[in-house]
């Protein structure tokens, strides 16, 4: 499997990674370098092998529903770039 | 007063102990030394006015008969560790001017202890480098030379500042961070010990994620000792980090003074590793021979999966690093690029942020883990990291720990492996099994390459089996007896 411009394009798009034109070919060739290299894996029969979900086997653990954090408004915009009253300001997202 | 700065961690304590000097004494040395090594660039912001206060806070402790176990000694902090009101920016653009309104666990904890926080540490741009070099704030700069040669090297990474910083004596400690290699690469080609503990003996609670399955906090310092002290504070449960494991911490300083008389240490074949410098291999079997003197069983066992983890790492790694990076979006921190359209905004701020090798590896997790092709590489990595794990497993049978080279090579130059990023992944083809099996890694610094430049060894242990390491590496540094240190030519 191997990435074009288009290809570099679209993930970027995904990713909201903004991309220039000129970027875009040096990026596809430096991705399947990479690809290449990781293709090796195919070599490897996993047909009947578990994919890793945790490194030891575990259960996560549980609390109660109740609130134990919270009622900081201040120091959770205090390094947000732009806020109003305590909202995060972002650019206008319905017409 | 400089000369205090030599002291191991474990003598500074009893120094403080003893009231033989103050924390205000070793901590004002420790200040100067830090702003006499600014050419070394390991610090992205020094603390003196906070380090000066903890300092006269800890000796009025020892005064009353108080205090913790690293009761006033300076410490550098990884600047991927968040801190409480100090800058923390992983090292990237993106987070410059970041200033946490909360303390990460781990750093709560050695303040808890007594400990004095001199400032934050470089590193690769989100940890993600082997090298120092993707840091926005310019490499940190390794303390050694090839002998007479002037050539800027490398201090590993990505804790590369925690290294230059310990090796250079400016610090008792400092904290890494191990996903790949981090703590443990660095370490060796600077000539100081460095444990990445089992996945869940520290909180990863305030840690800037990079990939969350692999990520472990461990502490990097002179000796193997004093790595057993820092890591007993580091450790502990967190219920802030689900991952995080509700064990007892043992004293792994006790552990250090145990010897090897009865341990079987494995030699995995599969590390033996075509186009490596002979003298890694020379001295890997060189650390055989002493641990085999000291009483220890050498066994051969096979890690068979070995040469298949880099290639699963650099899968599963960008996959949960692109997942975790995604929060970095110009709306709650950091940098933001204005723009009148959201998305717009989203895309230039993250491509004004983050540096190439981030947007590289963001970009491959974005593509591995779209739709299509998740099966492929994704759960194929997975599944690889099973058969790593289970490759482990048989080994622990008929061993207690596993003896390997730490680094492929020396210390390098800057620039010299800086437009090729396989060549630079490979730095980690000893250190990255372990963060794929979650078990623990301590590098020891072990011997003197040709050019007179430190190499470590690596000892791999069962999960939640530090204390092996600890018992294990002590009798390694022992054998080795690794005294050299640079040449002071920075200031």
């Amino acid at each position: 499997m191997s990435v074009d411009e288009k290809t570099v394009r679209r993930v970027a798009r995904l990713a909201r990674l903004a991309i220039p034109e000129e970027r875009l070919a040096p990026m596809a060739g430096e991705l399947n370098t990479i690809l290449a290299w990781v293709e090796q894996l195919s070599e490897l029969d996993t047909a009947n092998v578990e994919p890793m979900t945790s490194v030891r086997p575990t259960r996560l653990p549980r609390r109660a529903d109740v609130v134990t954090d919270g009622g900081y408004a201040t120091d959770v915009v205090a390094n947000a770039p732009r806020t109003e009253e305590n909202y995060f300001v972002v650019p206008k997202v319905v017409e | 007063m400089s000369d205090l700065l030599k002291l191991s961690l474990a003598e500074a304590r009893d120094g403080l102990r003893a009231k033989s000097f103050s924390s205000v004494e070793l901590t004002t040395a420790s200040v100067k030394a830090i702003e006499g090594a600014r050419e070394l660039n390991a610090y992205i912001v020094e603390t003196p006015e906070i380090a000066a206060k903890m300092a006269t806070e800890s000796d009025a402790r020892i005064a009353k008969g108080e205090g913790g176990a690293l009761e006033g000694v300076p410490l550098g902090i990884k600047d991927l560790f968040c801190t409480k009101g100090v800058q923390t920016t992983a090292a990237s653009k993106i987070l410059k001017g970041f200033k946490p309104v909360y303390e990460s666990t781990v750093t709560s904890k050695l303040w808890a202890a007594g400990a004095v926080m001199t400032g934050k540490l470089n590193l690769d741009e989100f940890a993600m480098g082997s090298s120092n070099e993707t840091s926005h704030f310019g490499p940190a700069i390794n303390p050694w030379r090839r002998g007479n040669d002037a050539t800027k090297l490398v201090p590993g990474g990505s804790s590369g500042g925690s290294a230059a910083a310990v090796a250079a004596d400016l610090v008792f400690g400092a904290t890494g961070t191990d996903t790949g290699g981090s703590i443990r690469q660095p370490a060796s080609v600077v000539g100081i010990a460095g444990i990445k503990p089992t996945y869940g003996r520290c909180s990863r609670w305030g840690i800037v994620a990079f990939a969350s399955s692999l990520d472990q906090a461990g502490p990097m310092a002179k000796t193997v000792k004093d790595c057993a002290i820092l890591l007993r504070e580091m450790s502990g449960y967190d219920p802030k980090d689900s991952t995080s494991v509700d064990m007892a911490v043992p004293d792994f300083e006790a552990a250090c003074s145990r010897g090897v008389k009865g341990l079987r240490i494995g030699v995995p074949k599969e590390y033996r590793i075509d186009g490596v410098p002979a003298e890694i291999d020379a001295l890997w079997e060189q650390g055989i021979a002493w641990l085999k003197d000291a009483g220890a069983e050498i066994v051969e066992v096979s890690l068979p999966h070995t040469k298949y983890a880099l290639p699963a790492y650099y899968i599963v790694a960008p996959a949960e690093a692109s997942s975790n990076l995604a929060r970095y979006d110009g709306v709650r921190y950091g940098l933001r690029a204005e723009a009148d359209d959201l998305t717009e905004m989203y895309e230039r701020t993250r491509a004004e942020g983050f540096g190439r090798e981030v947007q590289r590896r963001i970009l491959i997790g974005t593509y591995v883990l779209s739709a299509g092709y998740y099966d492929a590489y994704y759960i194929k990595a997975q599944k690889v990291r099973t058969l790593i794990a289970e490759d482990f497993n048989r080994a622990y049978e008929t061993c207690d720990a596993i003896l390997t080279p730490a680094s492929p090579s020396p210390a390098f130059g800057i620039g010299e492996k800086a437009n090729d990023p396989i060549s630079m992944y490979l730095n980690d083809v000893y250190t990255v099994t372990v963060n794929l099996a979650g078990l623990p890694g301590i590098a020891v610094p072990a011997g003197l390459s040709k050019d007179g430049l430190p190499l470590g060894l690596q000892l791999i242990g069962r999960a939640f089996d530090e204390e092996t390491l600890f018992a294990a590496g002590a009798a390694l540094e022992r054998a080795a007896g690794f005294s050299a240190k640079p040449a002071k030519w920075w200031a």
